[in-house]
């Protein structure tokens, strides 16, 4: 980074989890043949009125709260006017200076210490519709023409932004995820980056370190992954310090995410200079939510990720990182509770689901909901290992074989015969064998080399194919170097 | 006899039940005057003919079989074409929205086909509702059955003209700035402009929503109450309708004014007025005293700043609503090179010139930088307006004005001059700015034309202001009907 630091704020839009849209009864599902979900309210059509969806009150509520933001006594929804073939009437309806809340903020934490980023506001608006463009290229250019989908078209849309408290991608990223974790056990969207129910537009500048001003910020749009997000950012901040390192000036401007390019690369000016003419929208009345509704939205909130942190720590005796790795989604601390609840050792489970279980999602770039092995399955095993009816190591095949096929664990070590071999003259066959084999071995412990001992161990276990117990190898080991000696 | 199609509603309601005359026959009856007239007049844009005859047929099965077919059955009504009608063509007096047929009925369509509604045809109108004349209509100008040469007055004025010709026997209309009250004066009938909120607005093609509201046109205030009643109520499609209990309009009508405190707002009765106008609404104010009212003058003085706010807030609202008009979905397109093109050439070629110059206004009105100084700066006028008539109606129970300056003016007259044709709404466009009711109704003839005077209620005071005006019909006893004629003049 040199000299510099990043200023970053996020504008985050999430689809509302609701039956119907925003302001008619069409449903408000993903998916669906194009303009199946459609009625003359979404389509806009001449002569029609918007009716506001109470449910879509209360999610927008619900995350404003969890956010610890200020519910509006009182506020109004305006049109944002600008022409585009995906948007019926011409404008969206959208809040401006009156947003159903503000000032809250979110608390995380990295290896550097704990942060804060500020909640400017949480407001209320609908989503358009979809423009496919036929062409050979799918772009815009060239398309001889195109077409509208208007499913999406009214569905309710949560907008977020933050202050500017953000300082480095690492922290832009860890913020997205959790506020994805925090939607997801309040239930108030499906949060699928890639099916557009959860997108984040980044402003970002850069300023000299110690410097209280705010450089000449870009808006970073089109960013559809928390992988996109951190790239894009990283690239943003190295373009911006390369140009002011090199006494050029930032260009305010809106710039567009190429995942493939690995750039961001300028929108025309047309795209983006609009000039919104917002005002009051004078087909809904002012919306007043009511104190007994939020307190009633208040009192129903759900244990939320940084709760449910403490409470792992607490309850289960985890250390911090492990506490954060499990909540970091609500699936990944529904999973862990799943399991530990058939009554297996929690920190056993939890190393399970940190080592093993996260190394193979990140390498399949999979979610946890996505795998075939069952909470209660993965208990069965970490039970079997405790129990000693399989070696740790061996676990390690087992679990692999789980999670490909799902089958219990005890279906895998009888289909490849991978019960630890703990039958003293079992071992003591191998024992011998191996003493036989390894006379250098054994000279070196008899001149009181005790390491020897692990490398004949190592010769067992290899000739058992790992299932020997290597505790009881050991013993039986020593006791046959010491009385054969 | 009086021919069928001159008679009341309620007259005829009377004869269908009675079984006098049948559905048919007033049908038929208004037919043939359609056929007589309409090419002088062309009070419609379109007729339905064949939806008309059905009803009636379905009301004569129903009268037949002593079931009740409705209220509004065997009662030919004029739409004005602003109204979305399911499967007839709706084209708000535009090009745009030529070929244009709806999918769903508004709320008060709706409301009368389940009171048996039979609906004659759609009404021409000023183009979106923007104008007083009815010659901003992309299907050609609607004439007044008082003169030919005269406009029937707008936006309402196929409505008001059908009625007064007797191609309709009663009508609906939506009244943004006067567009009910208006045309209703210049065509020597009763036009009720509803509290805002009082009546749907679900299906009205907006043109600027905080002030649009849909009403009556009738030939009295009986069948303007009644015809009231069929529409009003709260409608869970209109997040501004309001939920009230609807007063019983026909039951309001009985009385008299005795003791009623009458409100003359002196920034009504300036300069403008022509003498006829000042000269029949004096003597309506007499009347009122003669019937026990007190009569006082008033000042309301903001409403010298009604005109200026309202041709920003309506072009500011209208702007936005007429941005869906775009070609992509439905109505016209006008093909073009790319995206921009198309809305460009597509929006040149649907609107006519007084809704472009109306949409640059409001949009000009929003811009940034001039939101302040224009939009909000109207706000504030209209709540100061607001303010004026909540101190009057402490004071009195009902404010009466002209209803417009002039009597109908001739076709052509204002056309090049649209702020003279703005001033023609002067006296009505302060009662949409406060959402209160309003209605107009005959009171003389200057020079053998129809002149209005308009009774302004409280909010939700329609019970009151239609027994107040049908006490005042009774008192002026205006009896004149048009010749559908060319003027003298
Ligand atoms: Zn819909």
């Amino acid at each position: 980074m040199g000299g510099y630091e990043a200023v970053i704020g996020l504008e985050i839009h999430a689809e509302l989890r609701t039956r119907s849209k925003m302001f008619c009864s069409c449903d408000a599902s993903f998916g669906g043949e194009p303009n199946a979900k459609t009625c003359p309210v979404c389509l806009g059509l001449p002569g029609v009125l918007p009716v506001l969806n109470r449910r879509a009150v209360e999610l927008a509520i619900r995350l404003a709260l969890a956010l610890e933001c200020e519910i509006a006594p009182r506020c109004i929804f305006h049109r944002k006017n600008y022409f585009y073939p995906d948007m019926p009437k011409n404008y969206q309806i959208s809040q401006y200076d009156l947003p159903l809340a503000v000032r809250g903020h979110l608390d995380l934490e990295m290896e550097e210490g704990p942060f804060r980023v500020g909640i400017t506001r949480v407001h209320l608006e609908e989503d358009t519709g979809k423009t496919v463009h036929v062409s050979e290229s799918g772009r815009i250019h060239g398309s001889e023409y195109s077409l509208e989908d208007f499913n999406r078209a009214g569905v309710p849309l949560l907008e977020i932004v933050t202050e500017p408290d953000i300082r480095t991608p690492e922290q832009a990223r860890l913020f997205m995820q959790e506020l994805k974790n925090i939607m997801e056990h309040l239930d108030v969207s499906d949060c699928k980056m890639e099916e557009g129910s959860l997108r984040c537009d980044a402003n970002i500048s850069l300023r000299p370190r110690g410097s209280q001003d705010y450089g000449v910020k870009t808006e970073i749009k089109n960013m559809n992954s928390f992988r996109a997000l951190y790239r894009a950012l990283d690239y943003e901040i190295s373009r911006q310090r390369e140009i002011m390192e090199n006494g050029g000036e930032i260009v305010q401007e809106t710039r567009h995410w190429d995942a493939d390019a690995n750039t961001t690369t300028p929108l025309r000016t047309k795209e983006y200079a609009y000039d919104y003419r917002y005002f009051p929208e004078p087909d809904l009345v002012p919306l007043e939510p009511e104190r007994a509704l939020i307190e009633e939205v208040r009192a129903s909130l759900p244990e939320l990720p940084a709760q449910r942190r403490r409470r792992f720590r607490e309850q289960y005796g985890l250390p911090d990182h492990d506490a954060w790795l499990l909540t970091s989604s609500k699936s990944m601390g529904d999973y862990f509770e799943e399991a530990v609840a058939k009554g297996p050792d929690p920190k056993a489970v939890s190393n399970w689901m940190m080592g093993e279980l996260s190394a193979y999602l990140n390498a399949r770039g999979m979610e946890i909901g996505e795998i075939k092995a069952t909470p209660s399955q993965l208990a069965d095993m970490v039970s079997l290992v405790e129990e000693g009816v399989i070696s740790g190591k061996i676990a390690k095949t087992v679990f692999e074989e789980m999670l490909e096929t799902g089958k219990d664990a005890r279906a895998v070590i009888a289909d490849k015969d991978l019960t630890q071999i703990s039958d003293e003259e079992e071992l003591a066959a191998v024992i011998a064998e191996t003493i036989a084999e390894n006379p250098k071995s054994v000279e070196d412990f008899r001149r009181g080399k005790e390491k020897a001992v692990s490398f004949l161990v190592g010769q067992v276990m290899k000739k058992t194919r790992g299932r020997a117990n290597p505790q009881l190898v050991n013993e039986l080991l020593l006791r046959e170097l010491r009385e054969g000696g | 006899m009086e021919d069928l199609y001159a008679k009341k509603a309620w007259e005829l309601i009377a004869m269908l039940r009675g079984r006098e005359v049948s559905a048919r026959e007033v049908l038929q009856s208004v037919l043939r005057r359609i056929e007589e007239v309409e090419g002088d007049v062309h009070s419609y844009i379109t007729l339905t003919e064949g939806e008309a005859e059905q009803a009636a047929s379905r009301a004569d099965e129903a009268l037949a079989g002593g079931r009740d077919p409705g209220t509004a059955a065997g009662v030919p009504l004029a739409v004005k074409d602003v109204l979305c009608t399911r499967g007839v063509p709706t084209t708000c007096g535009s090009r745009m929205l030529e070929g244009f047929v709806p999918v769903y009925d508004a709320t008060v369509i709706g409301r009368l086909r389940e009171a048996g509604m039979t609906m004659m045809g759609k009404a021409n109108m000023d183009e979106f509702a923007m104008g007083s004349s009815t010659e901003n209509s992309a299907f050609g100008p609607t004439r007044n059955p008082w003169d030919l040469d005269r406009v029937p007055g707008g936006s309402s004025g196929g409505s008001a003209a059908s009625v007064a010709a007797g191609e309709a026997i009663w009508a609906l209309g939506s009244d943004t700035g006067g567009s009910i009250r208006q045309p209703a004066s210049f065509c020597g009938l009763v036009g009720l402009k509803p509290t805002y909120g009082l009546v749907s607005r679900y299906g009205l093609v907006a043109f600027a929503s905080s002030l649009d509201q849909v009403g009556p046109i009738a030939r009295d205030v009986r069948d303007c109450a009644l015809l009231l009643s069929l529409i009003a109520g709260y409608d869970p499609r209109d997040s501004t309708s309001l939920q009230v209990k609807v007063a019983d309009y026909l039951e309001a009508l009985e009385g008299d004014i005795r003791g009623l405190r009458v409100g003359v707002p002196g920034e009504l009765m300036q300069e403008g007025l022509t003498p006829g106008v000042r000269a029949n609404v004096e003597n309506a104010l007499r009347l009122f005293a003669e019937l026990g009212a007190e009569v006082e003058e008033t000042t309301l003085p903001h409403l010298d700043y009604a005109l200026s706010a309202y041709y920003i807030l309506a072009p500011a609202e209208a702007s936005s609503n007429l941005a869906r008009y775009d070609g992509v979905r439905y109505g016209l397109r006008v093909e073009g090179e790319d995206m921009l093109e198309m809305y460009g050439r597509t929006r040149a070629a649907g609107f006519g010139a007084e809704v472009k110059r109306r949409i640059m206004l409001g949009t000009y009105a929003l811009s940034a930088g001039y939101y302040e100084a224009y939009y909000g700066q109207a706000q504030k006028v209209r709540t100061l307006i607001l303010g004026d008539f909540r101190r009057a109606f402490e004071r009195f129970d009902v404010l009466v004005s002209p209803t417009s300056p002039t009597p109908a003016f001739a076709l052509g007259e204002k056309v090049e001059d649209p702020l003279a044709m703005y001033l023609s709404d002067v006296c009505t466009i302060p009662v949409n700015l406060a959402g209160i009711p309003a209605v107009s109704i005959p009171c003389g003839l200057e020079d053998g034309l129809p002149v209005g005077l308009q009774i302004m209620g409280k909010a939700l005071g329609e019970a009151e202001l239609l027994r107040v005006a049908r006490v005042m019909e009774e008192a002026l006893g205006f009896r004149e009907r048009p010749r559908v004629a060319r003027g003298e003049a």
